[in-house]
């Protein structure tokens, strides 16, 4: 078997714990994460979840902003915590990322350019200005745009969703092999979303560039998404084929939050029973062991208190829920 | 001629029920060196007594501008220059600063952008809900207050717990609700929502939903739910009024507006929505929106307009009556 492009094995990360007022206070952000991305073909993989679920300390992780706690992210089998300065340039170049806000990215004193420039020096893609010139011009047609539109204005002069589109042109212009978008579309208005969501999936089919498609919004991710690991509170609480998952949630958690999406129908109502929600610090009290959904689950037993649930096999091709539910003699029982 | 016209069979079809809020012709300009700046050009819609109307658009559109404008909250270098806003009978344009804090909060209530971080990280919730009863009311019997802010806190299905806490000792959805409860504590007539649920996860956003709903109910208030969920407002609004580059396009009830949405705009903020039923190919748009300091003759659509036609670039077409409720501003149906 090829080697997969990016694996991630065990990955936890703890924070706090150190520090003069925060010791021995800690918080898991991820716990036991595992993923793989193949090297070919390039697939768009989300990791869904509510805010403080995890999925930007994973995104962190990956881009190397934050240093595991444990286990290893490897990149074409190279743990990247023991990557040699060759290896790493290699790396920051072949991953590369797209953020949430379209806005806050750009320096406003530099013309946009500014942005492809710095790319083009800092991994001498070009042996001149001409062929800095072209590859721009190409990585922004592939977005939809053009050059001489866009490349001598200043970022207020443009819109969220070109300069959204940019940031995609400017990690498409290194030639990345995966890249880590952080909730790309969520500050980007909805008649201009599919732009972005359509770019992606071109880049996936055409060039062959893999997706970590970070996001809270289970909607686009089943519309775009090849893959789906639904975390909560660190954990994954469901993973799967994207689509098997949405039509077909288990996991108690998961059934909620798609309950929960509004219908953009006035004659379809929330589905679903009602719901009541606690505050932090019982959401919260629970997850020392056990599952860490006890406190809000409408089917929750003894044991789930007991030791935090495994992923079970609950459908084909992947399809795994950190229940109890379907534990094999529970469902046998049934 | 035909504006009057409009009007007489505005009043007509309001005959049956009471108006809260009329704004007409409203008008808000920011002056900036280059031009003034029409965030809100020529806008007129009304609330009915004990309804939600949702206002949506992009960002940029004027929504949140237009009810800044309702409560007399422009800031320099916004001006409003034009237009009436009656509130049960009266002219919010021309009052002076003393009577509008009596109308501020009194009759007229907002829950910001963000609202739960608007609440005082050092004071308990109770302190800040009596801070805002007796500054409008003045002092009052503490038993008395107390029960108030409890029954308060039972309206917006918060326990009595909370009375005591901090605001960081409550999740987000928790906040949220404070700042409803907030709200509804001197009996307004008009409720102003600016995207309550834009910071929250699905799950909380439901819960906050329902609470809003309940509250209107309960207590028959009005409000102007600005966001742009489409999903959301299918849920909770009774109609829908779409702004686009500081014009009213369609106002229409919200069953209207999914299942016949007659202006390309509506159609095409409707067709974008990302569904979680089936997996539909991405709709794409082309152009882009013109700069609001020049805006062009004619239908302020007809950049984006897939349907545009040679009298969309000369005349400006008129909000005009469809069909019962139905307003819809455009050349198509004429």
């Amino acid at each position: 078997m090829a080697e997969p492009l990016l694996e991630i094995q065990n990955a936890t990360k703890v924070y706090g714990g150190t520090g003069f007022l925060h010791r021995g206070k800690t918080t898991v952000a991820l716990q036991d994460f595992n993923l793989t991305i193949d090297a070919k073909p390039a697939t768009i993989t989300t990791i869904a979840g509510e805010s403080g679920s995890g999925k930007t300390t994973l995104a962190n992780l990956v881009l190397g902003f934050v240093k595991i706690s444990s286990g290893q992210v490897r990149y074409k089998g190279v743990d990247v915590n023991t990557m040699d300065r060759a290896q790493l340039f290699e790396y920051r170049r072949e991953v590369q990322a797209v953020f949430q806000d379209p806005y806050a990215v750009y320096n406003p004193f530099y013309r946009v350019k500014h942005i492809f420039d710095m790319v083009l020096g800092n991994f001498k893609l070009a042996r001149s200005k001409s062929a800095g010139r072209d590859m721009i011009e190409e990585a922004l047609n592939v977005v939809g745009m053009r050059g001489e539109e866009v490349l001598e204005k200043y970022p207020h002069q443009l819109s969220g969703g070109q300069r959204q589109r940019m940031m995609v042109a400017r990690a498409y212009m290194l030639k990345p092999r995966l890249i880590v978008a952080d909730e790309p579309v969520s500050m980007v208005d909805a008649s201009l979303r599919a732009m972005i969501l359509d770019i992606m999936l071109r880049l996936r089919d055409q060039h062959n560039i893999s997706f970590l498609y970070i996001t809270h919004d289970l909607s686009t991710a089943y519309q775009i998404g090849d893959k789906i690991h639904l975390l909560y509170q660190g954990s994954v609480a469901e993973q799967g084929s994207t689509v098997k998952v949405i039509e077909n949630p288990k996991h108690p958690y998961v059934q909620l939050l798609i309950n929960s999406i509004p219908v953009p129908d006035p004659s379809v109502k929330w589905g679903g029973e009602e719901i009541s929600t606690q505050d932090d610090e019982q959401m919260r009290s629970n997850i020392a062991s056990g599952c860490r959904f006890y406190g809000r689950c409408l089917h929750r037993m003894d044991r789930c208190l007991e030791k935090a649930p495994p992923l079970y096999t609950v459908g084909d091709s992947g399809h795994e829920a950190s229940c109890y539910l379907y534990a094999p003699e529970a469902v046998k029982s049934r | 001629m035909s504006v009057q016209l409009e009007r007489n069979k505005a009043a007509k079809s309001a005959a049956g029920r009471e108006i809260t809020l009329e704004v007409k012709n409203l008008k808000v300009y920011y002056g900036t060196p280059t031009g003034n700046v029409r965030a809100v050009d020529d806008v007129s819609f009304h609330v009915y007594k004990g309804e939600i109307l949702g206002l949506v658009g992009e960002s940029g559109c004027g929504k949140t501008t237009t009810a800044m404008a309702i409560l007399r909250m422009v800031q320099p270098p916004g001006r409003i220059v034009g237009g009436q806003i009656l509130l049960d009978g009266t002219d919010l344009v021309v009052l002076n600063e003393s009577a509008l804090r009596e109308v501020r909060w009194n009759t007229l209530a907002l829950i910001p952008q963000g609202a739960m971080n608007s609440l005082n990280p050092v004071m308990r919730i109770h302190t800040q809900l009596a801070e805002a009863i007796e500054t409008h009311e003045g002092r009052q019997s503490k038993d008395k207050l107390k029960q108030r802010i409890l029954d308060l806190l039972t309206m917006v299905g918060l326990p009595s717990r909370i009375y005591d806490m901090y605001p960081h000792e409550l999740s987000g959805g928790m906040k949220q609700r404070v700042c409803i409860a907030m709200a509804i504590s001197l009996n307004p007539s008009l409720i102003i929502a600016d995207e309550p649920t834009s910071a929250l996860d699905v799950v909380v956003q439901r819960v906050v939903g329902q609470t809003l709903l309940d509250v209107k109910e309960r207590m028959n208030v009005s409000m102007i739910l600005i966001g742009h969920d489409m999903g959301l407002q299918a849920q909770l609004v009774d109609r829908i009024a779409v702004m686009y580059a500081g014009h009213m396009v369609e106002v229409a009830p919200v069953a209207n507006i999914f299942d016949e949405p007659l202006h390309p705009y509506t159609q095409l903020l409707i067709e974008s929505i990302p569904s979680i039923k089936e997996r539909k190919p991405l709709r794409l748009t082309e152009g882009l929106t013109h700069d609001l300091r020049n805006p062009p003759p004619g239908c302020i659509f007809q950049g984006r307009c897939a349907k545009v036609m040679d009298v969309c670039r000369v005349d400006k077409p008129p909000l005009r009556l469809l069909k019962p409720e139905h307003y819809v501003a455009c050349h198509l149906y004429e």
